[in-house]
């Protein structure tokens, strides 16, 4: 006798479904996977609220993958930050995978919103991700996987930075500079040896692609910032020119040379937020002809208006010469 | 600055602006300058008050311009209806359209621009 297809793809799922310690929390439905988690939606009993469980996936589980998640849970939990998704509870299956719980955010990934988006608002979000990656840069934490599928936009236009799985913690590598309590030690030996390579293609600085860990800081995410801004205000998805400005702004961000890249997240951020207020950058040097034109569009109805006063004065001038 | 003080400032040298300009539309009037750019002047301030007051409770830019332009248009009406009293000539249309689109600066520059007052905690 063989089961019937459904059956058995819904006995494979009741399989797969986590076992998770007490009952206080309910696994609903599966709502994404990771390099390193699987993600469920769940139900939180005691306090009555729906709430993303992150679980380590089955076929990577492992010391050494167990520890990433854990750390992963502990880094998110001490960066308070509006950007950054806050953690709720850790803890341990029945079969010894680890897992994490945290706040359910509902909304689009990055590549997915800058599609439905105008390049000004999508530059509005990316602002904020500069501003998330600045703050964990100051507290002494590096990204080291944004991309665009990192990112969430949620329904209420909150802007979260998500899967901080392989960020490196300054004071394993590098032994100066402030350092999370309690990460530094955790951090994995491995994730920061010269040779291993963690991130994304497309995404990664070359120092970070050539497992050049020791050059690995701020300016890695920065390049990432760069190609991020890149790949979802670029021509590829918006239609019409790009500004040369934002060009700009990007191929600094995105330069192969550190040295050549913005000093920091929140340098960027600042250069982003000038081009958004019709400001001169500082990675552009523009011509008069284009300044003009910048200005005329900053103060584009304010110049109108006077013109049509102008013009109407004439008018007069003309009309009584008749 | 706040929303009445720059609609106050705007209003007020735009007005003295309009004013003078009556030195190249309207020539015959040149003996009567002073008083006219005092008056336009009057107008600009008291328009440019009431719109920046109207800017701190409005916080919609059609909604700022269009109010700017009724505003001044009717602080513009009576002397616009006022005839001349040599010439006995009306100048209603020279002095309302350009007045109201003063009334229409302002409205514009004190939605965009100018310190919402701050908020009580």
């Amino acid at each position: 006798m063989t089961l019937p297809d459904d059956t058995v793809a819904h006995l494979r799922r009741v399989l797969q479904t986590p076992e998770l310690p007490g009952d206080r929390y309910e696994i609903c439905e599966s709502i994404g996977h990771g390099g390193m988690g699987t993600l469920y939606r769940a139900h939180d009993r005691a306090l009555a609220r729906d709430v993303a469980l992150k679980v380590l996936r089955s076929d990577v589980a492992g010391p050494e993958a167990a520890v990433r998640l854990e750390r992963e849970a502990k880094i998110l939990a001490q960066l308070e930050h509006p950007g950054i998704v806050p953690v709720h509870d850790v803890g341990v299956l029945a079969d010894g995978r680890v897992f994490y719980v945290m706040k359910l955010i509902r909304g689009e990934r990055l590549h997915d919103f800058a599609r439905g988006s105008s390049r000004t608002d999508v530059l509005r979000v990316m602002l904020r991700v500069c501003e998330t990656v600045g703050f964990a840069h100051a507290h002494g934490v590096i990204h080291r996987d944004l991309k665009p599928s990192n990112i969430m936009v949620g329904s209420f236009g909150e802007v979260l930075v998500l899967d901080w799985g392989i960020a490196r913690v300054r004071g394993v590598a590098e032994q100066d500079g402030p350092s999370i309590a309690g990460l530094a030690v955790a951090t994995s030996k491995e994730d920061t040896a010269p040779g291993v390579v963690l991130g994304t293609p497309g995404f990664m600085a070359p120092e970070q692609a050539q497992g050049l860990s020791a050059q690995v800081d701020g300016r890695t995410d920065v390049y990432a910032l760069g190609a991020i801004l890149r790949a979802v205000a670029g021509a590829d998805i918006h239609a019409g020119p790009v500004p040369r400005p934002l060009q700009a702004i990007w191929s600094r961000a995105s330069s192969p040379d550190p040295a050549g890249r913005y000093a920091s997240a929140a340098e960027l951020a600042f250069d982003l937020t000038r081009f958004l207020d019709a400001l001169p950058v500082e990675a552009y040097r523009e011509g008069l002809g284009e300044r003009v034109g910048r200005v005329f569009r900053k103060y584009q109805t304010a110049i109108i208006l006077i013109l049509t006063y102008l013009a109407v004065r004439l008018l007069f001038l003309v009309l009584r010469g008749l | 600055m706040n929303k009445p003080v720059l609609g106050l400032l705007l209003g007020g040298a735009l007005g003295a602006l309009d004013g003078l300009t009556a030195l190249i539309s309207a020539p015959e009037v040149r003996p009567e300058i002073v008083g006219i750019v005092i008056g336009s002047t009057g107008k600009g301030l008291l328009a440019g008050l009431l719109i920046g007051f109207v800017a701190r409770k409005v916080n919609n830019l059609t909604a700022g311009i269009l109010i700017g332009t009724v505003i001044a248009a009717l602080l513009a009406l009576p002397i616009a209806l006022h005839a001349d009293p040599v010439t006995g000539k009306r100048y209603i249309w020279e002095i309302m359209i350009p007045g109201s689109i003063v009334g229409l600066i302002v409205g514009y520059a004190t939605q965009r621009f100018g310190r919402p007052v701050a908020q009580r905690s």
